[in-house]
């Protein structure tokens, strides 16, 4: 049946709209509005001392100039700390345009306008900003000796300083048969959408009221911020989120100063203006993610079992923290995965450095703590001298286990308690994918051929659906069209199908009927955004329970038309019938038009709905509860749900050239009840060329100076197609209890584990510890030659085993 | 990233061309493929005051081959070259080294005479033209010159080309009777600039003894940088070469830099598994 559509791997209705270039985005918008352009600062620490723009002047098709000074009232203040926490004592946002002082290389100074963005950025060119330069903080090691500060009045740069605890670790390791303890680190990458950020803004002044386009990942939440900014009454300012070009967690966070300049300016000369983020701006003035230094302390028994874990984090959070502390506090919790980690401690220290700021990134802080966990399983069953996946079984929070409270207070202020899951199952479906209890035999394979090849896995739990609350509202017109709006932003996830694979399921419509909004505040003005694989869980069952309420509507009219009792209907194709009764039923199209009693026939559907036409009795309203067949409700859970999955792989390293390859790639999923398998799978062959850009090409590098070196895609390396393995990937279906669908988010999964499982195979192959990510072809070549000199560890397998796994490097022609 | 303001100039002869490269003299740059000149200009790493746009100049779009080698006109795309069989059989490395330049989209547009110009050491086709020791035809509005390959590449993203000259065409010698190339390259990505290459042409005797292996490396100097390595393979038969030896060689007669990619040691050793493997490869060529 065409509506019984829930768990279909449909294909995406958005494709076709959007493969073809009919998509709408941000820069597709405004034709002929003014553009800005913005003078960003050439230093990562600097007093501006004066600014020149008199040079600009001359440029034909200038328009505007502002400095901060400019800037009136609530616009000139700093922005806002979006996500306040008290553990973040010193907390600091930036001005829309800077104020006295710069802290990180691409943070605004001056503003231009101009006839367009070419003229724009020749008046830009030609102003110049004189900087007392100071010296700067770069990196983690030099934020926490805080022999200079990021803001004089941060003492030791530390921004925030949080410390969880179950039980007492460092007692329980204290007492433990085996302590290990080592040093992990994570260098910065980031989201990096394919489409920029970017902001049009048109003013009527006749209505005094604003739209806002805005590449964002919350359109509700950016209207908000732009009224309280501009001190405009919400329902004068509009905002919608056109087609976005990915967002990976970058868009969450506003309002960026540009959402705040372009909106005011726009008013202040009655003009539309556009800012269209170019991709150099992007990597200097959006947001990074994921560095991070973790000590860790582990005490565990004979069998490998966790007895103690205390963990010490520092995290690099830029030079500013609008999003609070969500990333460290992620990891800290996340950190834990499937396992019960006997006792356990965290402390966090986030950190200022004069760089971009850092905010979540699809992941968010979770790629960081699931390698801190799983390089601490491969170091225990290393040091005890069993294998890899008994260490892990033998942590496992059980099946019956569930709820299972792990003591801490997650990301959205709720307790850390996993609903459902199955990771012992998991795990023995993970083995037999990716073929582990067999690889002793490829290897031994592989080494007889010269080659060099290793295995690793990872397991994660990530907690989605974070609240507090989605809403949907589904409309079903005369026309027996079905509109379904929510506020929450899509990014290309692929809400057109799913959201109508629910409505189509709910409500017996064939999909084809259904029409999808998202985050556009003029249909749905409450919403929180898209993030933390939620839109699914949150905005879905909202939806799903919109449609109960329609649905409940349309059969208490159809009944009254019907002279039926509503229970004994059903809605089949979009047809009301009463069930075993074919040749009685009325379409949906028909209720719509009789859920809206009428004065004023227009056609002859809805002379069916006029005063004269329509019965019964004269003794009731014609009108009972709200006329039109539409309903609204909004989904708010407990707490969150989580999903979890396991991934493996298997790579090969050149003994030569240090090259890695992945030679396959394996992942078993959790999300609950699958909407679309096929969605799903994209997201998460998506998430795993983002892992694997995190793990082999990726990083912000940053010099002495904080000038980041590679600010393009020549240099900052996202995996091409060809850098991408084959995703060999299965599902598993556990259902959440938590919400009506039982599902789950799957939006992050990919992305979480694959630093942790590349790092593991890596290791696996070269028998040389793994304790940094990314890994480049020539660290490996630099970690091969320390392992020669004893500078870098040597796992007890490749100890133990010691040809033909390793290869020196030296017989490769290394003579350094 | 939008360019500053350049006049534009669409010449569509030769002789318009040079005219107008002629009058803008040093402010004056030629827009060929334009993949990287573009990028440049819209980082606004590069401000020329004229832009020549020589893609209307269709007598440039040529590319002929005799028994003597490669002729590529100005207007030669990589794709072009690389797609062609004779081109292939006469000079076998032109499309081994081609097929590493960027990815198709880039090969459609970009040039094998603008590469030469643009005089990236990091690139592909100055390092063949460097080993096969070819030459760029230079013209100007007072005449026309020939340049060997050994002083075209004056730095890195210099050429020797004086003000007002455009290379209209560049030779790629024929490979010899006897002989083999290859080429090899280690990319972070598939279609990236090399941390490291190597294009190695090796000529064997009438005793099929190896009697000259050059090799001309990219991404290892400011220019590329050939070695004449055959004094170190002793003149011996190819399956009884040393070819670790010339590897050692190269990599004591080297000097990379290290950049964010790869480090400077590991350049150098790169360079050495290159040697090597490309050696190898155009010894089995030759045989």
């Amino acid at each position: 049946m065409s509506t019984a559509l829930f768990g279909e791997p449909i294909a995406r209705r958005e494709d076709p709209r959007l493969i073809t270039g009919q998509g709408r985005y941000l820069d597709d918008l405004g034709g002929g509005a003014l553009e800005a352009a913005f003078v960003r600062s050439p230093h990562a620490h600097a007093r501006i001392t004066d600014i020149d723009v008199g040079g600009a002047l001359e440029i034909e098709g200038l328009v505007a100039i502002y400095t901060w000074e400019d800037l009136p009232g609530r616009v000139g203040e700093p922005l806002p700390l979006l996500i306040p926490h008290p553990a973040l004592t010193h907390g600091r946002t930036a001005y829309p345009l800077a104020r006295d002082v710069v802290r990180h290389v691409g943070e605004p100074v001056v503003m231009v306008v101009a006839r367009d963005r070419y003229l724009a950025e020749d008046a830009a060119e030609r102003i110049r900003v004189t900087y007392e330069p100071l010296p700067p903080v770069v990196g983690i090691e030099d934020a926490a000796r805080a022999e200079r500060l990021v803001h004089d009045d941060v003492p030791g740069n530390a921004g925030a300083h949080l410390v969880q605890e179950v039980g007492d670790a460092p007692g329980a390791i204290a007492s433990a048969p085996h302590v290990l303890e080592f040093r992990l680190d994570i260098e910065r990458s980031a989201s990096m959408p394919l489409e920029g950020r970017g902001v049009y803004a048109r003013w009527d002044a006749d209505d005094e009221s604003l739209r806002v386009y805005s590449s964002t990942q919350t359109s509700t939440s950016v209207r908000m911020a732009i009224a309280a900014k501009l001190g405009l009454p919400p329902v004068k300012v509009e905002v919608i989120a056109p087609d976005v070009g990915g967002g990976f967690g970058v868009k969450i966070v506003h309002p960026w100063p540009e959402e705040v300049l372009v909106p005011w300016a726009a008013r202040l000369l009655d003009r539309e203006i556009k800012w269209t983020e170019d991709r150099r701006e992007h990597f200097v003035s959006a947001a990074h993610e994921r560095a991070q230094v973790h000590f860790v302390r582990v005490g565990f028994d004979d069998e490998g079992r966790l007895l103690g874990l205390d963990v010490r984090i520092q995290h690099d959070h830029g030079a500013y923290t609008p999003y609070g502390i969500i990333v460290p506090i992620i990891t800290s919790t996340q950190l834990l995965g499937p396992y019960k980690p006997g006792a356990y401690r965290v402390e966090f220290t986030s950190l200022y450095t004069n760089t971009v700021i850092v905010t979540p990134y699809r992941g968010a802080g979770r790629p960081q703590g699931v390698f801190c966990m799983e390089r601490t399983m491969d170091r225990i069953a290393d040091e005890l001298g069993i294998d890899r996946t008994a260490v892990r079984a033998a942590n496992f929070v059980q099946p019956g286990e569930f709820p299972y409270d792990q003591g801490l207070v997650f990301q959205d202020g709720r307790p850390l308690i996993y609903d459902s899951g199955d990771y012992p199952e998991m795990l023995r479906r993970t083995k037999e994918l990716i073929g582990w209890d067999e690889f002793g035999d490829r290897r031994a394979e592989a080494e007889r051929q010269g080659r060099r090849i290793g295995i690793g896995l990872a397991c994660y739990v990530e907690g989605t659906g974070v609240g507090p609350y989605e809403g949907g509202h589904v409309e079903i017109d005369s026309g027996g069209r079905v509109h379904v709006s929510t506020g929450l932003t899509s990014q290309g996830q692929g809400h057109q199908t799913v959201f109508a694979q629910i409505t189509a399921s709910e409500l017996g419509v064939p999909i084809e009927d259904v029409t999808v909004t998202t985050g556009d505040t003029r249909r749905f003005a409450y919403a929180v955004g898209t993030f933390a694989s939620r839109a699914a869980v949150m905005s879905g069952n909202a939806i799903a329970l919109a449609c109960r309420k329609v649905r409940e509507k349309a059969l208490r009219i159809a009944g009254e038309a019907l002279e039926a009792d509503p229970r004994d209907l059903e809605i089949v194709d979009g047809v009301v019938r009463v069930k075993g009764d074919a040749g009685s039923s009325i379409p949906l199209r028909t209720v719509a038009v009789l859920s809206n009693p009428l004065r004023y026939a227009f056609d002859e559907e809805t002379r069916r709905a006029t005063q004269f036409a329509v019965g019964g009795s004269a003794d009731t309203p014609p009108l009972t509860g709200e006329p039109g067949l539409e309903g609204e409700d909004y989904y708010s859970p407990v707490r969150s749900t989580f999903a979890c999955g396991m991934h493996a792989a298997i790579v090969e390293t050149d003994p030569d050239t240090a090259e890695v390859c992945i030679l396959r790639y394996t992942v078993l999923h959790d999300c609950g009840r699958l909407i679309n398998p096929r969605i799903v799978e994209g997201q998460i062959h998506g998430g795993v060329a983002q892992g694997v850009g995190g793990a082999l090409y990726e990083r912000m590098v940053y010099d002495e100076a904080g000038q980041l070196l590679n600010a393009s895609f020549m240099d900052f390396l996202m995996p091409y197609a060809t850098e991408v393995p084959a995703i060999e990937t299965g599902h598993m279906e556990t259902p959440s209890p938590l919400n009506p669908l039982g599902i789950k988010g799957a939006g992050e999964a990919g992305v979480i584990p694959v630093s942790a499982v590349i790092a593991a195979a890596i290791e696996d192959a070269e028998g040389i510890r793994v304790s940094r990510m990314p890994i480049s072809p020539s660290e490996l070549f630099h970690l091969r030659l320390e392992a020669e000199s004893g500078a870098a560890e040597l796992t007890n397998r490749a100890r133990s085993h010691p040809a033909p796994l390793r290869r020196a490097a030296g017989e490769a022609g290394v003579r350094e | 990233m939008k360019p500053p303001p350049f006049t534009y100039h669409a010449p569509e002869t030769l002789d318009e061309a040079l005219d107008a490269l002629a009058r803008a003299g040093d402010d004056g740059k030629v827009l060929a493929g334009g993949q990287s000149l573009i990028p440049l200009l819209n980082m606004r790493l590069a401000a020329p005051g004229h832009l020549i746009d020589i893609n209307r100049v269709t007598e440039l779009d040529t590319v002929e081959v005799t028994p003597e080698g490669v002729w590529a006109g100005a207007l030669a795309r990589h794709a072009r070259v690389e797609r062609s069989d004779e081109a292939a059989a006469v000079q076998p490395l032109l499309r081994a080294a081609l097929r590493h330049v960027a990815h198709p989209v880039v090969r459609n547009r970009g040039t094998v005479v603008g590469s030469l110009a643009h005089a990236d050491p990091a690139a592909e086709l100055p390092a063949v033209l460097a080993v096969l020791g070819g030459s760029v035809e230079a013209a100007s509005s007072r005449g026309r010159r020939t340049v060997p390959a050994a002083e075209f590449f004056a730095g890195p993203l210099e050429s020797s080309l004086r003000r007002g000259e455009l290379a209209v065409r560049a030779f790629f010698p024929a490979l010899p009777e006897r002989s083999g190339a290859a080429f090899a390259e280690v990319s972070r990505r598939h279609g990236d600039y090399a941390m490291a290459g190597a294009a190695a042409v090796v000529a064997l005797d009438d005793d099929q003894r190896v009697c000259s292996a050059r090799v001309a490396y990219l991404s290892i100097a400011a220019t590329p940088l050939v070695l004449d390595l055959t004094a170190s393979l002793d003149r011996r038969p190819p399956v009884t070469c040393d070819w670790a030896a010339a590897a050692g060689y190269a990599r004591d007669h080297i000097d990379p830099d290290g950049d964010i990619h790869a480090t400077a040691a590991y350049r150098r050793h790169l360079a050495g598994v290159l040697t090597e493997r490309t050696l190898r490869a155009a010894a089995q060529e030759a045989l």
